[in-house]
């Protein structure tokens, strides 16, 4: 509260120790991602103002890659622009999970906003404390944002000179810094860790089977294993009502009216 | 317009307004904590989800060995508490290694 209320008070200083540094490691891993993406891009015979533009205004790497994939794959623009807003749909609950650390004004939310990515929103989640999570969001937003977007520049532009980008192994940097960023999470959480595995399993299970952005939104569905477990102690149960006398149940389940369509009974 | 354009220009608005939905809707709807606690869980799961899918899975197939065991390297070296850097170099090396290795 106090902190948000008045904007541009985001400090170097609220970050603890070594985040920084973490969160430059992101900018420079995504940087590399970036790269590829604008070369995949043009080497697959898109016009560098495609992935540029995308970049700027869409902001959202998994989503560009399946909407070049498919561009360039002549899936069309529908098909593209529609697997792209599955995918980002997940954004929506991120910025649910966000909105008290951007600030209050109006200016810091419209812009704010536009930042939320999987990356911000880990950094985000991983701090605690209103400060540390305001400058987690704004610094490693800002800088993520002008990282991808000159990579993305400077890889639409070298084109395919770079060739198999898979060859460096990248494609495991992605995940790995995902699984790094919420490892702090699931160790304090064990409802967190319940619930991510079950979701992880739903995930990858559907993967196959679905098109591109609804496993990880049916993931979701591993919330309901948070909800077992000693993390959320319930209120004193007030004390049982006396039991009505057990004849009575007896003599309900006892009922052998057939007549009544299932269901009916109740 | 160019349907290309059109695309791009459909995508970026789509995505703003999912962006847009907790910022807009804060200070106007007060959230129960345990709305809040489960949104927080939430993302944590759809991040993990994104991961495992990311390191298991290449399009609708199996993404081959090379990932998921890089990706174990990195968690292992993550797990134990291990720098930023070394994590992301860790993952990226082993699969870049198995892959020289001709595991694919």
């Amino acid at each position: 509260m106090d902190e948000g209320s008045r904007p541009g008070l985001v400090r170097l200083a609220h970050l603890p120790p070594g985040v920084l540094r973490d969160i430059a490691l992101v900018w420079l891993a995504d940087a590399v991602v970036g790269v590829s993406f604008g070369a995949i891009a043009v080497a697959g015979g898109l016009p560098v103002w495609v992935p540029v533009l995308m970049s700027l205004l869409v902001y959202a790497g998994s989503a560009q890659f399946s909407a070049v994939g498919i561009l360039t794959a002549g899936g069309g623009p529908v098909a593209a622009a529609a697997t792209g807003l599955l995918l980002n749909s997940r954004t929506a609950a991120f910025s649910l999970a966000l909105a008290d650390d951007l600030g209050r004004s109006w200016t810091a939310r419209l812009i704010g906003a536009h930042l939320i990515t999987d990356e911000t929103a880990a950094f985000v989640l991983a701090q605690n404390g209103g400060k540390q999570r305001k400058a987690a969001f704004w610094i490693s937003g800002i800088g993520l944002f002008v990282a991808w977007n000159l990579s993305v520049l400077a890889g639409a532009l070298a084109g395919s000179a770079l060739g198999d980008t898979d060859r460096f192994g990248l494609d495991a940097a992605f995940p790995a810094v995902l699984l790094a960023l919420v490892l702090p999470a699931l160790r304090a959480d064990s409802a967190a860790r319940r619930a991510s595995a079950a979701g992880a399993v739903i995930a990858v299970v559907a993967a196959p089977l679905l098109p591109a952005g609804v496993p990880v939104l049916l993931a979701l569905l591993g919330l309901l294993a948070a909800r077992r477990g000693p993390r959320h102690p319930r209120r004193p149960r007030r004390p049982r009502r006396p039991r009505r006398p057990r004849t009575d149940r007896t003599d309900r389940t006892d009922r052998t009216d057939h007549t009544t369509a299932p269901g009916s009974a109740s | 317009m160019n349907a290309t354009l059109a695309c791009v220009l459909a995508l970026a608005a789509g995505t703003y307004v999912f962006r847009l939905a907790g910022p807009a809707l804060h200070g106007r709807v007060e959230l129960p904590a345990r709305v809040q606690e489960l949104l927080t869980v939430g993302a944590t799961v759809l991040l993990v989800a994104l991961l495992a899918t990311g390191a298991f899975t290449e399009g609708q197939g199996f993404a081959g060995w090379a990932r998921p065991a890089g990706v174990l390297v990195g968690g292992v070296l993550a797990w134990c508490r291990a720098p930023f850097a070394v994590v992301v170099v860790g993952a990226a090396g082993a699969t870049a290694l198995l892959r020289l290795a001709g595991v694919h």
